[in-house]
């Protein structure tokens, strides 16, 4: 049998995927069939395309992507739980020439860091807001979120989401497209290759129009904790789309009115 | 710009004070009895002058961890409050000082605890010089006794915090915050446009990624970096004590007072003298670090140190460790808002000397 060099296989013309230059070699933490690493794939690849590795501040969450610093070659700020959009706010107005991004579980965004989500977004600052919503907190174990559908199980609603109890999940997307300060509101999901796709364009346009002025641009990716759902990865995915699609219908909410 | 002579609210002077210091940045909430200090800073508007962004934030927590934000790109950044609202921003304040960022921080303190009232006080001298927050922190601490220093240590504070990459207070009161002195102002100074090489402005190629964070999940480096914190206070403590006496040499009992009580005892001195009662006063300027070598060795030849605060006996205890036993210490106190007058002092000084 001829040897085979891996040099003879993968040449230029039929590369078909190349790791973006802004992912470290870092191995990931995240458990397998999680959506983060699409994600954090998809926002890198934004990042090396347009050229904004020497202009791009991102802002940490306190959450499962806690530590997503050391998997992007850029500038980052770990911010305590919640706070992500004060810390972005800071920054974009004190270098407004920057590109800058705060990533966000639904814990983070939804419960301990509302009054900062809500008033970032009605100030209208000019900001990326990546929310990634797994209705559930994932790296304290699997307990309850704000975004968990009403009746799905977690360690601290373990007979199942009683909204008469503890509400219904809310619709941080729909709440912050109501308020003129936000210029783009959008749900994605990462879970097809078309979903990986559209979330990239998301991105593409959310970069454009901060460096518009045109306020803040809010993405959701509606995604999947095999963990703390304690599913495979393709259950995740298949529940996902039977039961969180419905609840958080994808696609855009509000776009920016050309001018 | 010349130097100015103004008539001020200490409030107003510290706002004004930012402005010439060159800050680039003030994050706040409204809350009596600082709000001026975010009302001056609208009306002068310096966004439009130095560049200055000035922000009414959602909260103080918000205020705070804007302040951390900026901090982390290595701008000058600061934010005021009173009491109940350097509560909030304690969660910002640890997060500042475990990511060893420079900031400043104002408080001019109401009584407590809880909503309490909103005149002066002194009740929060343990949250400011013990850390605050959770974790073991401290920040540098300094303590203005008139309009003058409310405006002066506006630039030494953002000196400290830049010095040592730690995050610096000035805690005031609510009379000092209020009243109105003569002020000299300093010349407008210059925004830095430098880039510090450990900020987070964007990733330039010739340069590693840099990472603002608190957070180490290994015990051992969580370690060595708390020891390396501590020695950062250690050289703190060693560098930068300040304070002033009146009277001292002489004196058989020394009173030890900071910010609005120092004044009230400069004058409860010279009613004692004039008594013949051999008082003099040490009044701390930095509260962190804590003036202990000297209190030590005024200890020796002294009958005894009352600490006067408004507040239950909190610098007290920092008092007491000080002399370590040499001489005996007490300390009086008004509360809730209560200021002492110079004659109640002098009358509680002849009950310590008492017994």
């Amino acid at each position: 049998m001829a040897e085979v060099n891996i040099h003879d296989i993968i040449k230029p013309e039929n590369l078909a995927y190349r790791k973006s230059k802004i992912l470290t070699d870092n191995v990931m933490h995240y458990c397998p069939g999680c959506g983060h690493g699409t994600t954090h794939r998809v926002l890198a690849e934004v990042i090396e395309e347009q050229d904004l590795q020497s202009k791009t501040v991102g802002i940490t969450p306190v959450g499962c992507s806690v530590l997503m610093y050391n998997y992007l070659d850029v500038d980052f700020q770990e911010a305590a739980h919640g706070r992500a959009p004060a810390l972005a706010t800071a920054v974009k107005r004190l270098m407004p020439d920057r590109f800058v991004f705060t990533y966000q579980g639904d814990g983070d965004l939804a419960a301990i860091g509302t009054a900062e989500t809500i008033h970032t977004c009605n100030r209208g600052e000019n900001i990326l807001i990546l929310f990634i919503n797994n209705g559930v907190y994932g790296m304290t174990g699997g307990q309850m979120a704000p975004t968990t559908l009403p009746g799905m199980k977690s360690s601290t609603s373990p007979y199942g989401r009683d909204v008469k109890m503890m509400g219904s999940p809310i619709k941080m997307a729909d709440i912050v497209a109501l308020l003129p300060g936000t210029c783009y509101v959008t749900r994605q999901s990462v879970s097809t290759a078309a979903g990986v796709k559209k979330l990239k364009k998301a991105i593409t346009k959310a970069v454009q129009y901060q460096f518009e002025n045109r306020g803040t641009s809010f993405i959701e990716v509606v995604s999947n904790c095999p963990s703390g759902w304690k599913m495979t990865p393709v259950e995740a995915n298949k529940w996902m789309e039977e039961n969180m699609f419905p609840y958080y219908p994808l696609g855009d909410i509000k776009v920016p009115q050309e001018s | 710009m010349e130097k100015e002579i103004r008539l001020m609210k200490g409030n107003e002077a510290i706002a004004e004070a930012a402005i010439r210091a060159g800050a680039d940045g003030y994050f706040g909430y409204p809350i009596t009895p600082q709000s001026e200090i975010l009302e001056y800073l609208m009306e002068a508007n310096p966004q439009a002058t130095t560049g200055m962004v000035v922000l009414q934030a959602e909260s103080e927590v918000a205020a705070i961890n804007m302040v951390y934000g900026g901090a982390a790109c290595g701008k000058k950044v600061m934010t005021s409050s009173s009491s109940p609202g350097v509560s909030l921003k304690q969660e910002g304040i640890t997060y500042i000082a475990g990511a060893e960022l420079p900031c400043l921080v104002v408080n001019v303190v109401r009584g407590g605890p809880g909503l309490g009232t909103i005149q002066p006080a002194q009740s929060d001298y343990f949250q400011a010089t013990k850390g605050g927050g959770h974790g073991d922190y401290h920040l540098i601490v300094l303590a203005p006794a008139s309009v003058q220093e409310m405006a002066d240590f506006v630039e030494l504070a953002f000196d400290l915090a830049f010095r040592y990459r730690n995050p610096a207070m000035i805690l005031s009161d609510g009379a000092i915050g209020q009243m109105m002195e003569k002020v000299e102002l300093k010349p407008f100074k210059k925004r830095s446009e430098e880039i510090l090489p450990w900020a987070t402005t964007g990733k330039p190629a010739a340069r590693e990624r840099n990472i603002i964070t608190s957070l180490d999940l290994d015990p051992e480096r969580q370690e060595r970096f708390n020891l390396k914190l501590i020695a950062k206070y250690r050289e703190i403590e060693e560098k930068e004590v300040r304070y002033e006496e009146f009277q001292v040499d002489d004196a058989d009992y020394i009173l030890v007072a900071y910010g609005t009580s120092a004044r009230i005892c400069q004058k409860a001195i010279q009613l004692a003298r004039a008594e013949g009662i051999k008082a003099g006063l040490l009044r701390p300027i930095t509260l962190f670090p804590f003036p202990k070598k000297r209190l030590n060795e005024l200890a020796s030849g002294v009958k005894g140190m009352l600490a006067v605060e408004m507040s239950a006996g909190q610098m007290v205890e920092d008092v007491m460790l000080s002399v370590n036993g040499k001489t005996r210490v007490s300390h009086y106190g008004r509360m809730g808002g209560m200021i002492p007058t110079p004659e109640e002092v002098v009358e509680n000084l002849k009950l310590f000397i008492k017994g």
